[in-house]
């Protein structure tokens, strides 16, 4: 009888037990933050460096010293770039997040649809100083227009060619191409014994897009229509996209194999001078891990169609870069403020840019000694000057996604030796366009 | 806490105008209402980890759940059965490309499980002999199947590289079978690589369960056809296979729902987006639903895969066991 009883306690227990765990988890999703637990904050950091070790021991150390200042610890966790935009979509499902997080700046319109992230209104602005102390430019880039951003610029970066010196003296080049006639001219005298003119990440559907963007507006179009319709399949689109695949079906100076390439080996092709180019943003970081030294390579502005870069259909990067984020139901929301403001005041900014070879895309610290260096000229100079947001509409993230797939069968095309012609392209941007949602 | 319901409903059924009702009705309750509290634990688990992701996933399917609405995801509208009608409508992309991935992964089951089956079933019974190294070739043939999933295709994905790949160093380089080297993970070749790395992991499963079954079959059986003049060929086809198809009904099913509903396989080898020739449905409806945060087209397409499967099972079954039962009679 007695076993009989303890029995029947056990399974109570054990069920109401189960029953509490089920109903506890997931703390509320609606609601603002609160500041409940006041010592404590999580942050989701981008992987910047060359591997995620190096992103902690650049990070460490500052959240230590931010430890010191507020007397709040900084649970850091570096999320590879395949997972992120995973975990912070199931953060926002679940309500289980970070309190602090990067994202792309690519993505910032997007998930401010979601309504997951703080909006930095005026205020939210006021308690981290200010919204003039950012560069326009990386504002352009933090949320649909018209709207409180979702996100404060943190780093910033553009596209740039990088080209090997010794590869370049060796074909008797004297100076790195300004125009793609020129970039495909000299692509061509690159191209041979095994060595190629250029390398792109074919596989890789976010890098096919920052590239196709670029190519579409210098033929003088847009993937989206000025009240965010998409696009996509205007002939100047069409000629944009078109000219990219072709480098390597008509003119041949990207290997075949570069069409499958998704892990970066582009950029390990160049650190090992398999190729003599590279459109990349940030590199110098992953090249000197890779054992290429700053003297091997020069920098130089992303070719345009003619003449030099600026503005309209002379654009020759997107705005890159990565966003500062804030979970809106953090419970530590005075916390969360207090690390944005930390993160992006001047003499953090020196630093965590200088460290992963971005710009800061704060005022007072962009203007240090170190961020004039020539290379770093080029990518300010794009910044400024020639480099377009990405398209801030909410269906941004399955825009990079739908034809950013698009090119990337593109690619396969090429490099099988199929025909890629205008009809081929116009097919597949078609056919991205209709996987976008319709509502 | 609904189990306890019937328990309670018995005991009063039974009970009236017993004598002696009142004073041991706690202690029958207690008797009875046991086993049904003991299995309350277990029941609350299943409700937890089945039943109720299922159902909710069968609700998401009926909202209009994207961006918009994930945060909380209750507050979502019902769009009833759009998203249903927009999944099989075959005329529009979404429905069309769902046909092919469907296809595909129709074509690429029936080609992997019957591989599979062949070449399982063929190495058991060449393995039945007795011969020296056995134990270790049939250790070696089960490498595969014990390999964790990632660490064997993530090999392979090296392996099919175009450049520096084994497989086109191998074809090209030293037999010179193509003319030039092939791409396997793009294009069309990546449904033969698929294929190639399905076999390869799921066929030592298949050998290991023939192996099983073949120990089975009484060895007298084999002496007798073999004193009445019958081959190997023979007795294979005669014994060997029909005493082994309760064996095989079980194993074609499990390959077949496996196969069918693999996800890891194509995620590991192609990334997020598979290329047309292996457009895997798992891996579309991951699509349909992660990537393009459209959450609610994707759960009406996993119920619509659910309900296929549920009824190739039903009438797999239907089918074997009336077999089974026209022969036994």
């Amino acid at each position: 009888m007695r076993t009989t009883r303890a029995a029947a306690v056990a399974a109570v227990t054990m069920s109401l037990a189960l029953a509490a765990t089920a109903c506890g988890g997931g703390s509320s999703t609606d609601g603002g933050g609160s500041n409940d637990s006041p010592k404590t904050l999580t942050y989701w950091a981008s992987n910047q460096g060359a591997s995620i070790e190096v992103d902690k021991k650049v990070l460490q150390p500052e959240l230590d010293k931010f430890e010191k200042e507020t007397g709040i610890e900084v649970k850091l966790e570096v999320v590879p770039w395949s997972d992120l935009l995973n975990r912070i979509l199931t953060a926002t499902t679940s309500g289980q997040g970070p309190d602090v997080l990067n994202i792309g700046n690519t993505w910032s319109a997007s998930l401010q649809a979601t309504g997951a992230l703080l909006p930095w209104n005026a205020e939210n602005f006021g308690k981290i100083g200010g919204k003039d102390r950012f560069v326009d430019s990386a504002l352009g880039s933090t949320g649909a227009e018209g709207k409180d951003p979702a996100a404060v610029p943190l780093y910033s970066m553009s596209y740039a060619l990088y080209y090997n010196k010794k590869l370049f003296a060796d074909a008797g080049i004297s100076k790195p191409p300004a125009t793609w006639e020129e970039l495909v001219a000299d692509g061509k005298k690159l191209s041979k014994g095994g060595k190629w003119g250029l390398g792109v990440e074919g596989s890789n559907p976010s890098e096919n897009i920052h590239h196709a963007v670029v190519f579409a507006k210098q033929h003088g179009a847009d993937f989206f229509t000025a009240d965010g319709k998409p696009d996509f399949t205007s002939d100047k689109a069409v000629e944009g996209v078109k000219q990219f695949v072709d480098l390597m079906a008509k003119d041949k100076i990207i290997a075949p194999g570069n069409a499958e390439y998704a892990q970066n080996q582009s950029v390990s092709d160049f650190a090992k001078g398999k190729t003599a180019m590279l459109l990349w943003q940030s590199a110098s970081a992953n090249l000197k891990s890779q054992g290429m030294s700053e003297d091997a390579y020069g920098i130089a502005p992303v070719p345009v169609q003619s003449g030099t870069p600026g503005s309209g259909t002379s654009v020759n990067s997107m705005v890159m870069g990565i966003n500062l984020a804030v979970f809106k139901n953090t419970d530590n929301l005075d916390g969360a403020t207090k690390f944005v403001k930390f993160m992006t005041s001047d003499d953090e900014q020196k630093i965590l840019n200088e460290a992963y070879s971005s710009i800061p895309p704060v005022k007072g610290a962009q203007s240090d000694e170190s961020f004039n260096t020539p290379a770093n000229a080029v990518l300010k100079d794009t910044l400024a000057q020639s480099a377009i947001a990405a398209p801030q509409v909410a269906d941004e993230s399955q825009f990079e996604t739908a034809v950013g797939t698009a090119i990337k069968e593109l690619w396969a095309d090429a490099a099988a030796g199929r025909p890629v012609t205008t009809d081929s392209v116009k097919a597949a941007l078609e056919k991205a366009q209709q996987q976008m949602p319709t509502k | 806490m609904t189990t306890t319901v019937p328990a309670k409903a018995e005991v009063r059924q039974s009970s009236p105008g017993t004598a002696d009702g009142p004073r041991r009705r706690p202690g029958r309750i207690r008797r009875i209402g046991l086993p049904y509290l003991l299995l309350l634990p277990a029941l609350l688990l299943e409700l937890l980890v089945h039943l109720v992701p299922m159902v909710i996933g069968v609700l998401m399917s009926f909202k209009e759940l994207t961006q918009f609405y994930i945060r909380d995801w209750t507050t979502a509208p019902w769009n009833g059965i759009d998203n249903y009608r927009m999944s099989v409508d075959f005329n529009a992309p979404v429905g069309e490309a769902l046909l092919h991935s469907f296809l595909v992964t129709l074509a690429f089951t029936l080609l992997s499980v019957g591989l599979c089956w062949l070449i399982g079933t063929a190495a058991a019974i060449y393995m039945q002999d007795n011969f020296r190294g056995r134990g270790l070739l049939r250790a070696l043939f089960l490498v595969p199947y014990a390999l964790p999933v990632y660490t064997a295709v993530i090999t392979w994905v090296f392996m099919f590289q175009h450049d520096n790949g084994l497989v086109n160093h191998v074809l090209h380089d030293q037999l010179g079978i193509t003319d030039k080297p092939s791409f396997w993970l793009i294009g069309d070749n990546s449904f033969i690589a698929l294929l190639t790395v399905s076999v390869w992991k799921g066929w030592p499963f298949a050998f290991l369960i023939v192996m099983a079954g073949l120990q089975n079959i009484p060895k007298e059986l084999y002496e007798a056809a073999a004193l009445d003049g019958a081959g190997m060929w023979q007795q294979i086809r005669r014994i060997t296979l029909p005493s082994l198809s309760p064996v095989n009904q079980v194993l074609v099913l499990v390959l077949f729902l496996w196969t069918f509903n693999d996800f890891n396989t194509p995620y590991v080898l192609f990334g997020k987006t598979a290329p047309q020739a292996a457009d895997l449905i798992s891996v579309h409806i991951y699509q349909a639903s992660f990537v393009t945060w459209n959450f609610g087209t994707g759960s009406a397409m996993s119920v619509l895969l659910l309900l296929f499967l549920l009824v190739v099972t039903g009438v797999y079954l239907v089918v074997t066991s009336r077999g089974r039962r026209t022969k036994h009679a």
